[in-house]
């Protein structure tokens, strides 16, 4: 809009809430025509939600958004988002039933004079396109048999031939090998020679350097730095993406005694894992409290998994107090001693429709009473114990978890992995999505389970989480790579979770 | 309390058969609707089992048919009457069976569970087959002159009451005690409210999945021996269309069709309230034509009904 140079995309004052929850305070944010910009920021910085409005999938709150140097369409009109701006997300937005042709022309389809679909015509020109992309699968071939890969170039070619010049990728590299990624970049390169405008979003900053030219920085719902790349070298990123330096952030609980004259708790030796974990050796000594940080995607989740007996490891061993645990199974790791908090308590922890007391207890019911049965005053008192304990606010027991605030149904989730009396406690991400109280609570409830004796490993990538862990062990691509003592300062902490050191 | 939401129904349709017909309040007429609905009863019991751990079963109405008509090819040894010649005794024939649920039971759980088939369409199509394997066995021909002692289940009485209710009844106290009392019980609703989170839990969940299938074929073999019983032969359509009363009885007396929800209670209820309606509409002299167009618009009513008096749709 400005005299003499045209945006693919100006968004000014954008806001937005949901709920009462404002998320963009009033962001400014706009791409040259032609270039490429990065965008990065710590998870919940506001990255998805900027997109999420600037593709048009919810309405922003208050501002006004631009592209092309033309005001957006309603949210409502996906057409002609569509031809204006396209997102290739990380999960698959091919149709997997359609052929790779018809995915190519979804919505666009080539039409005979009778306003039918010309099949001839639609197979010949995917199959231009096909030849084009350098892509050698058939139009025909159904697009779930497609690699990530080429999935990734018959949306990026689907964008193209709906007109659109401004694409914006999502982590597109996070299941790529490594040659992968270099085709993909030579693709990137020659679209942005033909005068494609990129958006590319990555946690993965050295690959940022590679690709783009101009980057912009997120924290807390705010652009916090817009600069050409060369102006801002890798430290001063991740300073921007982080904030001011917090040195040594407070620790939330109290300080064990020394590591080691604890007795052994969870040992991991060599662990390997079917997917990216590749030799991870780990101790948490009983009454110690340790965070496993990483990326999506770094293996982290893998190790818990293993620990709570989900997967069954490749090689290597764990031991539970000394004692090599059979692997694999969730009953005999809970047998053991472990108890586990799966990340994202609804798809993996909650029973929506039944009552606290049997979200609570659910998996010791063999021990409240004989024979299999389950003894309604022995449930009761367990139950009754639990809710003082842990301090969990519903109307009674038998209300359905399902209506409680997330801070108390994930206070449930954690009195569920308490109730075994382990000796292991794993739990990962345990504050996601509750308010600052139970936050409080939560760290207030593990750290007592550590001061009990147990041996805390909490698996997150929230920064805050980590603070109550007295050493915190980086996973990077499935190795640990950095470990950190009580007391590190958040830069070189993000910086080791996002493989720069 | 939406367990007991058709209490008051009931109620209502109890008040206006005492209107319609004198005879409707008497011991006698009440015992044979509970004993017209027993087989029907242990079906739903079936379903019930089968819907809150989150799956379907449509065979289950087949496995009344073919199960009996099998054990009774068996029994019948005079080929001119449709029987195999085999001659097996009445005891062995209800051994036959129950087997035979079992098997089937045991074989819609590896479709359904081992394979990971859809179980709508995998049930359906054990549905179909079995119902035509029904009519081949005897090309249709109806079986009868049957031993007493197969025919035991459907016809004794114990202390004057049929000994088909005695078991219909106690299966349903038994099922709602285990669902309510045992771990398996809970374990089942766990995995219909949630199976990724049952698993993370340590559930056994394809395990007690394959489990409830396999009870499910048994309980409808056990159902299939009452009904042969009480009519005293096995008839080729044995079961047909009872598929659809058991859904109905199911869903009304509030067990959820996405799983994880209702109790058996709530199942019973449902049993009873449309064993009365079917007799209130009969001794009203409802044509027969008309009987079951007047017993879908009050399922309709009754689900209504159960909605309005039971919790608010949950809404996401």
């Amino acid at each position: 809009m400005a005299s003499g140079i045209s945006y693919a995309v100006e968004a000014r004052g954008i806001t937005k809430s949901f709920g009462r929850n404002e998320v963009l305070h009033g962001v400014d944010f706009s791409i040259p025509a032609g270039d490429s910009r990065a965008l990065v920021g710590r998870n919940g910085a506001g990255k998805s939600t900027l997109v999420g409005i600037i593709t048009g999938l919810y309405p922003q709150s208050a501002g006004q958004v631009f592209l092309g140097g033309k005001p957006a369409p309603s949210t409502n009109d996906r057409r002609a988002w569509r031809e204006r701006v396209a997102c290739v997300y990380q999960r698959w937005m091919v149709i997997p039933q359609l052929t790779v042709g018809e995915n190519l022309f979804l919505n666009n389809q080539p039409l005979n004079r009778s306003g039918l679909v010309d099949w001839r015509t639609l197979r010949q020109q995917a199959a231009d396109v096909l030849k084009d992309w350098d892509l050698d699968v058939s139009p025909d071939l159904e697009a779930w048999r497609l690699t990530v890969e080429q999935r990734q170039i018959v949306e990026i070619a689907r964008a193209l031939l709906q007109g659109s010049r401004f694409i914006i990728l999502d982590e597109p590299t996070a299941e790529l090998e490594r040659r992968e990624v270099t085709r993909l970049f030579d693709r990137i390169r020659a679209l942005q020679q033909s005068g494609v405008t990129f958006l590319y979003i990555s946690h993965h900053l050295e690959e940022i350097y590679e690709i783009c030219k101009s980057v912009t920085v997120m924290r807390d719902g705010r652009i916090v730095a817009d600069a050409p790349l060369s102006e801002l070298p890798k430290s001063k990123l991740v300073a921007a993406m982080v904030g001011e330096q917090v040195a040594a952030l407070e620790p939330k609980a109290t300080a064990p005694a020394r590591a080691d004259v604890l007795p052994a708790g969870l040992t991991i030796r060599g662990l390997r894992l079917k997917g990216v974990v590749d030799g991870i050796d780990l101790d948490v000594r009983s009454g110690e409290c340790v965070g496993l940080a990483g990326l999506a995607g770094s293996g982290k989740d893998d190790v818990a998994e293993a620990v709570a007996g989900l997967v069954q490891p490749l090689t290597g061993t764990i031991e539970i107090c000394g004692k090599a645990a059979a692997t694999g199974n969730v009953a005999a790791m809970r047998e053991m001693g472990v108890g586990f908090v799966a990340r994202d308590r609804h798809v993996r922890g909650l029973f929506p429709v039944m009552a606290v007391a049997d979200n609570l207890t659910i998996t010791v019911l063999d021990r409240l009473g004989s024979l299999g049965l389950v003894s309604p005053s022995a449930q009761a008192r367990m139950v009754d114990r639990q809710i003082s304990d842990i301090g969990i606010v519903t109307s009674s027991p038998a209300q359905a978890i399902g209506e409680l605030s997330g801070g108390n149904q994930q206070k449930t989730m954690v009195g569920r992995a308490l109730a075994s009396d382990p000796k292991v406690l794993v739990v990962c991400a345990p504050t996601q999505g509750v308010d600052i109280a139970s936050k409080q609570a939560l760290y207030k409830i593990i750290d007592d389970a550590r001061a009990d004796g147990m041996a805390v490993l909490v698996v997150s990538d929230d920064l805050d989480e980590l603070t109550i862990c007295d050493r915190v062990e980086v996973v990077f691509r499935g190795k640990i790579t950095k470990s950190f003592k009580r007391g590190w300062g958040e830069h070189e902490v993000v910086a080791a979770i996002e493989g720069l050191y | 309390m939406r367990d007991l939401a058709l209490v008051p129904v009931i109620i209502v349709v109890l008040i206006v058969g005492s209107f319609v017909s004198p005879g409707f309040l008497m011991a006698d007429n009440l015992m044979n609707v509970m004993q017209q609905s027993s087989e029907l009863s242990i079906l739903v019991i079936a379903q019930s089992l089968i819907l809150i751990c989150g799956k379907i079963d449509l065979s289950l109405e087949s496995i009344v048919g073919v199960a009996p008509m099998f054990a009774a090819w068996l029994i019948i040894s005079d080929t001119m009457m449709g029987g195999s010649g085999v001659g097996i005794s009445g005891i062995a024939g209800i051994a036959v069976v129950l087997g035979l649920g079992i098997l089937i039971g045991t074989v819609n759980a590896l479709l359904v569970v081992k394979l990971r088939l859809n179980e709508f369409i995998t049930t359906l199509a054990m549905l179909i087959l079995l119902r035509g394997t029904t009519l081949g066995i005897t090309n249709g021909q109806t079986l009868f002159d049957l031993p007493d002692s197969f025919l035991y289940l459907g016809t004794a009485k114990w202390l004057g009451v049929p000994v088909s209710i005695w078991i219909a009844g106690f299966l349903f106290l038994f099922a709602g005690l285990f669902m309510r009392y045992h771990r398996i019980g809970r374990a089942i609703y766990a995995i219909g409210g949630n199976a990724e989170a049952a698993r993370v839990a340590g559930i056994p969940v394809d395990r007690i999945t394959m489990g409830v299938y396999i009870a499910g074929g048994f309980l409808a073999s056990l159902a299939g021996v009452m009904l042969t019983g009480r009519i005293a032969s096995v008839v080729s359509s044995q079961g047909q269309n009872m598929i659809f009363y058991v859904f109905a009885a199911s869903v009304i007396g509030g067990i959820s069709l996405n799983g994880g929800q209702g109790r058996i209670v709530g199942a019973l209820t449902g049993v009873i309230l449309l064993g009365l309606l079917q007799n209130v509409l009969t001794l009203s002299q409802v044509a027969a034509f008309w009987i079951d167009a007047a017993y879908g618009a009050i399922i309709l009513i009754a689900l209504v009904i159960t909605r309005l008096t039971g919790e608010a749709p949950r809404s996401k």
